[in-house]
């Protein structure tokens, strides 16, 4: 393995941290709150460790999928390692597994927290909540790729291992390109929600925080019953841009480049606004009776519905208080995910469209055994590999989410917490039902569930596989 | 399974108004700031030997890629290793081209396997884009109609990868002592490498002393000792084994061999081993040359075909590995050996064996090998990479089309494996133009060969200066010189 490269990338990292953690800073700063040394004292750590890092060029600037995956899986814990410490260090958050997975949390978009009240925390911790979000969604990474001058064609394995979705491609023939207009397109939108929610006339601090939790379809708020307090418009607005973040950025690029008709014509974005519509509906009808006004029912439904399929997990209502149909059809929409190459986590709709074609395919084949049929998507067809990974993931996805509920399950609550719980986390959802739902916390759980539900985090985040290498011996051999 | 609603489109494609309405608001967003499309956009369809050689070289050089194949594989296997776009489809489908982004392409080539795709290719991004187009043809009976396939179709450029390897060997059959001979200025001024050999004695003397001891105006301009390159002073100092490059006029160079007493005629005879197309080329060109040829080939109805085509040479039938057909077929009188049958492997061994048993200059080539290295220390005498000679030619092209305006580069060949670069440039207005060159703040590892201007050839000296209308070479061990300005510090 080339360790050099490895190194070079860590020492990014930390600087790159301690560049981020400016934004709490200056927070903390405008505020007044003392709590702002804690930053700058891990932001110096940060650059202590990082610079002399960067300093030592790599020998080697060859790397493989491998490298890829290590690199990835690594720094993502450091990030959040790191990124936990003015939570601990200020007395916020004392207990350490706390302070992770309320970082880790930040970091995957989750949304999960640990604390019963938020409200009382300072400002800047609020803001560096929420950045942590904004940072994750399209990833620390590819963020990198933008401004590190590598220009090799290997750098596509860290893009591989960290952009969500079942085969990774390039908008253009240059990684750092595509890297740059993916990050172009994410702060365009990130500004103009902004701009959309200081004329509904929220105040400054909570439209950053609001935008920066949305963009990265994150969810951590800054009140503790989340988005309910806010106007029927704000709320309107976070709607459209959940959803709009969990579209695939192909299709932004796409328009970008004019190209409105293959805009248009791209099935996964088709298929995920048929199911979000449908959801709507159907959680509309469910719950009428609780609002009275269908149009207040359409709204509610549309806001739940929007934060739960794109893993954002923000509420303006207690959906767990909803009819049990309702709540089936969040449930359900909780393993959906977002689109493939967005900033939303889950199984992704690009893979359950393969899913449902492969099975499709084989009860052809079933009916008859000599026919050829290839999945087609996109109308064009879907290499084999790209099937056989996507039904590797399902079902590594099914005995991770098996394996975590069982462990969980000795903390000894119902099943539909546990349940929910894991699929909130693995998800990269943040609230789920019961008392996990959206007005309580995860801060019940035992220390050994926390630890369970963090690695659940950065599984769903970075797609499992990346994590998943870290745990194997052969990954760390020489030859 | 749902059936997927045919018309459930976000944007209605009827209403071609509102697109081009939203397609004027989208002017409006600042995309060129983070995208700019100043750099060149090359598609290459195929991704075989050549195609593969040529992503690697231009991926090197601040161009937009896009690789087409038929084959996955090839195609994720190169874009793991190159920041280039990949696309796996049929090259001649339009829908493919444009998926590759044919109408923003500057230049397109086609290296596939079969001549007609490559055609249909060039014809095809020629009606949809607006763009150069290169295309492979190997087959002899297209080879000769290139004049009308140019013309009449527009293909930019057309290579064939045989011919051209037939004419580097025949260049070297015409002067056996050289290892490889490029040639700068239409053939006026030659890059020629040899190794130098104890009996030349030359081992020890500087570079000065040499040109002292000879009177010749040749320059040294590439060392190749081991695996390092160096491009030399004037104190440098040579030893036996070194690997020199030279630059001189051909009636400067023989003269220069004569001096350190290499024998410089002409081949008489030559035998060639595999009787494939390039085999065809070389005869027909070494015939006309009046060099009697032998051409030992395997395949039955293959030698009846190469001996209607070639009367004049002799064609065996027979396996060209059999020592003892070599043997009979007097390989301890033949002045040249060239194997060229499929197997690389087979290639270097022939040569080796001929080698060690004789006298004679011995030219092999590798098509699929990429250990380079190793078989450069193999002292096999001449070793031709068909896939770098395409590549090169195509290269050379593209780098003139980058450089529209200005200077450019006319002539690029890459000397050892591509550590150092030999480049011809036309000079037009330049920041050159005039100074004296040991005044001008030349980079490292850089050295200017020779001038030519209005056909009189020198080797410049430190008070001579470029002037407008001069073709000057430049030897470098850095990569991607464009022009004649990226000489300087």
């Amino acid at each position: 393995m080339n360790g050099s490269i490895m190194i070079y990338l860590f020492g990014w990292i930390l600087s790159f941290e301690a560049v981020f953690m400016l934004i709490p800073a200056v927070t903390a700063l405008f505020f007044q709150e003392s709590e702002g040394w804690w930053f700058v004292f891990t932001m110096v750590i940060c650059l202590a460790v990082g610079l002399p890092l960067i300093l030592r060029k790599p020998t080697n600037k060859v790397f493989y999928i491998r490298e890829g995956c290590v690199t990835v899986g690594l720094s993502w814990i450091v990030l959040s390692a790191m990124g936990s410490l003015p939570f601990i260090l200020s007395g916020c958050i004392p207990h350490p597994i706390d302070a992770l997975f309320e970082t880790v949390s930040g970091f995957t978009t989750t949304g999960a927290s640990i604390l019963s009240d938020v409200e009382a925390l300072p400002k800047c911790m609020l803001m560096w909540r929420s950045f942590t979000h904004w940072i994750g969604g399209m990833g620390v990474l590819v963020f990198l790729l933008t401004l590190l001058p590598l220009t090799s064609g290997h750098t596509m394995n860290l893009m591989k291992a960290e952009s969500p979705g079942p085969s990774v491609g390039k908008l253009v023939p240059k990684v750092q390109a595509t890297a740059k207009i993916l990050y172009f397109i994410y702060f365009v939108l990130t500004c103009v929600q902004i701009v959309l929610l200081l004329i509904g006339g929220m105040p400054l601090f909570d439209t950053l925080t609001t935008a920066f939790g949305t963009a990265g379809t994150g969810g951590f708020g800054i009140k503790n019953d989340s988005m309910a307090g806010y106007s029927v418009y704000l709320q309107n607005v976070i709607t459209v841009f959940m959803i709009l973040f969990g579209v695939n950025f192909n299709f932004y690029f796409f328009i970008l480049k004019k190209k409105l008709h293959q805009a248009a014509e791209m099935e996964e974005v088709r298929w995920y606004l048929l199911i979000i519509l449908a959801a709507i509906l159907l959680i509309t009808w469910n719950i009428r009776p609780i609002f009275g006004s269908i149009l207040t029912a359409f709204q509610q439904a549309a806001f739940q519905v929007g934060s739960i399929i794109t893993t954002t997990g923000f509420a303006t209502t207690d959906f767990n208080l909803w009819p049990q149909a309702s709540r089936t059809i969040l449930v359900m929409l909780m393993f959906v995910g977002a689109c493939a190459g967005s900033t939303g986590g889950g199984m992704k709709v690009s893979r359950l469209v393969i899913l449902a074609k492969t099975v499709s395919k084989e009860v052809h084949l079933y009916l008859h055994p000599n026919a050829v049929k290839k999945v087609k998507m996109d109308k064009k067809a879907v290499g084999h590999d790209v099937v056989r990974s996507t039904n590797i993931f399902f079902v590594l996805y099914f005995l991770l989410f098996a394996f975590s509920v069982l462990v969980i399950a000795f903390d000894d609550f119902d099943l539909v917490t546990n349940f929910t719980a894991v699929a909130a986390t693995l998800n990269n959802i943040g609230p789920g039902l019961e008392l996990v739902g959206p007005t309580s916390n995860f801060g019940m759980f035992s220390p050994l569930s926390k630890c369970v539900l963090i690695f659940d985090m950065l599984a769903g985040r970075l797609e499992i596989f990346p994590l998943f290498i870290l745990f194997f011996p052969d990954t760390w051999k020489k030859f | 399974m749902f059936p997927i609603p045919e018309d459930n489109g976000i944007i209605k494609s009827n209403g071609s108004a509102k697109i081009e309405y939203i397609s004027g608001l989208l002017a409006l967003v600042p995309y060129n700031i983070i995208y700019s499309e100043d750099n060149m956009h090359i598609i290459i369809v195929g991704c075989g030997k050549v195609g593969r050689t040529l992503a690697e070289r231009l991926s090197e050089e601040n161009t937009d890629l896009t690789l087409i194949d038929t084959d996955e594989e090839k195609i994720n296997s190169a874009i793991g290793e190159m920041d280039v776009m990949g696309i796996v489809g049929n090259g001649s489908s339009i829908n493919t081209l444009e998926e590759a982004g044919i109408d923003s392409a500057d230049i397109l080539i086609a290296v596939t396997a079969s001549d007609e795709v490559n055609l249909l290719c060039c014809l095809i991004a020629q009606k949809t884009g607006r763009c150069h187009t290169i295309a492979r043809v190997r087959n002899p009976v297209y080879s000769k109609e290139i004049p009308f396939i140019k013309e009449r179709l527009g293909i930019s450029m057309i290579i064939n990868p045989e011919y051209a390897a037939a004419q580097e060997i025949s260049r070297l059959l015409r002067f056996p002592s050289a290892i490889t001979i490029d040639t700068f200025a239409k053939g006026r001024i030659e890059l020629l490498k040899f190794r130098v050999k104890p009996e030349f004695g030359l081992d020890g003397l500087s570079i000065i002393q040499m040109t002292d001891k000879l009177h010749c105006d040749i320059l040294v301009c590439v060392v190749e000792r081991n695996d390092s390159v160096f491009i030399p002073g004037g104190s440098f100092i040579l030893r036996d084994n070194d690997l020199l490059s030279i630059i001189a006029s051909p009636k400067m160079a023989s003269q220069f061999f004569r001096k350190i007493g290499l024998k410089t005629n002409q081949v008489k005879n030559t035998m060639i081993v595999g009787g494939g197309k390039t085999a065809y080329y070389l005869a027909s060109q070494l015939l006309a040359m009046n060099i009697s040829v032998k051409i030992i080939e395997e395949n039955k109805e293959r030698c009846e075909q190469l001996s209607e085509l070639l009367p004049k040479a002799t064609i065996i039938q027979g396996d060209g590995t059999d020592r003892r057909l070599l043997t009979e077929e007097a390989l301890a009188h033949a002045e040249s050996f060239v194997t060229l049958t499929d197997l690389d492997e087979e290639n270097i061994f022939l040569g080796l064996f001929v080698k060690t048993h004789t006298n004679a200059k011995v030219i092999a080539k590798v098509n699929r090998l990429s250990y380079d290295e190793i078989i450069d220390s193999l002292d096999i005498g001449s070793v031709i990479y068909p896939k770098y000679i395409t590549s090169d030619s195509i290269l050379q092209y593209v780098r003139a089309m980058k450089n529209s305006i200005g200077s450019n580069v006319e002539t690029l060949y890459h000397i050892l494996d591509n550590r150092a670069e030999a480049l011809e440039f036309a000079i037009h207005d330049s920041p050159v133009v005039g100074i004296p060159l040991s005044e001008l703040p030349l980079k490292k590892n850089l050295l200017l060969c020779c001038i030519n201007r209005r056909g009189k050839i020198w080797i410049p000296r430190g008070h001579d200066t470029i002037e407008i209308g001069d073709t000057v070479v430049v030897v470098t061990t850095e990569k991607g010189l464009n022009d004649i300005r990226d000489i300087l510090k």
